[in-house]
């Protein structure tokens, strides 16, 4: 993030000067570090979550395990659309650096398109494992899972709800530098979730398979 | 904030000058390039059984930690450079506090079912 590195690093005779003597930072460097903040603070909770998984996997109350419930092939799909779309969205991000709103709206479209479409192929799992009586109810584990991957589902659908309000931002008021730093932030936000989905296909997914 | 108008444009060439690579179209396609080999490798190691069974959740964790690593760099564009040291310290504060409660509670969690007497036996002391 060296969005702040415009800021003058050396003063009239060449001297570099301090960051801390540098006056007041640029709205960009402090708008990205409250996000960046606010990202860390929300991967805290994430963590709380996946040491309940950890803790709390192996307690099937008799039921099936992840073993028996998760199909590693739907997972591929939803690991690819998610990769994809963060991808996509830097390519966004970039576009609208550039002022580019033709190639924005088309990167927009495509994360927006990848993002549901990680959404659906989740939904669909839960709504398969609840209809064939493994629930959230069910079990710790069960309970622990329908958490960690639900809270990171919700972020997901938040996001897509932004994306959504940022296309239609950059469609009123253009690709103005307000918007841009939104924009920025917002990609902050996808990226991160996807490093959160690392965490969950390595913990959840493939760490029921081994063994 | 009277130098409102003022800040903004000041920012507006900010963003014209800041187009020096740092979300560069190269850096995404080598973090999606790398990061697309190591979840291939994941996926990999899990189903093809290639790899000794009891060593599979260190590599599956290096192989996370290592991707995770290549989004901080390639997609979120986190630096050590001097602009961006703020960002690496709160960072690095955010790696501790999430190490200790997911390898605090995994600990603590085994070794209180480690010590705990199990279900028969306290149903047996209840009796």
């Amino acid at each position: 993030m060296s969005a702040g590195a415009a800021i003058a690093a050396v003063d009239a005779d060449g001297r570099p000067i301090a960051v801390s003597e540098r006056g007041p930072a640029s709205t960009w460097s402090m708008i990205s570090f409250g996000f960046w903040l606010f990202l860390l603070s929300d991967i805290v909770i994430f963590s709380c979550l996946f040491a309940t998984y950890s803790v709390l996997s192996k307690n099937t109350n008799g039921g099936p395990g992840g073993k028996d419930l998760f199909e590693l092939g739907n997972v591929a799909w939803e690991t690819a659309a998610l990769l994809g779309s963060s991808f996509t969205c830097g390519l966004m991000l970039m576009s609208a650096e550039k002022k580019q709103k033709s190639n924005f709206f088309l990167w927009a479209i495509i994360t927006w398109v990848l993002g549901a479409a990680f959404i659906t192929l989740e939904v669909r799992e839960f709504a398969q494992m609840v209809a064939e009586g493994h629930g959230p109810t069910h079990s710790a584990f069960l309970s622990a899972f329908f958490t960690l991957v639900g809270t990171h589902g919700c972020h997901v659908t938040t996001g897509l709800l932004w994306l959504l309000v940022m296309m239609a931002q950059v469609g009123t008021l253009g690709l103005r530098t307000m918007v841009v730093r939104r924009l920025f932030c917002f990609s902050l936000f996808w990226h991160a979730l996807d490093l959160v989905w690392i965490g969950v296909f390595t913990v959840v997914y493939l760490g029921a398979f081994h063994g | 904030m009277a130098d409102h108008g003022a800040t903004e444009h000041s920012h507006e060439e900010i963003l014209e000058i800041e187009d020096d690579g740092s979300t560069s179209l190269s850096s995404y396609l080598t973090g999606l390039g790398l990061a697309i080999i190591l979840t291939l490798a994941s996926f990999g190691a899990v189903l093809t059984h290639l790899v000794w069974g009891p060593g599979l959740p260190a590599l599956l964790a290096v192989l996370a930690i290592a991707q995770m690593g290549v989004h901080l760099v390639f997609f979120l564009h986190v630096s050590a450079t001097e602009e961006g040291e703020n960002t690496v310290l709160a960072l690095t504060f955010g790696i501790f506090v999430v190490a200790l409660v997911v390898f605090g509670s995994m600990f603590i969690m085994s070794n209180l079912s480690a010590v705990m007497p199990s279900m028969e036996q306290l149903m047996r002391m209840q009796r």
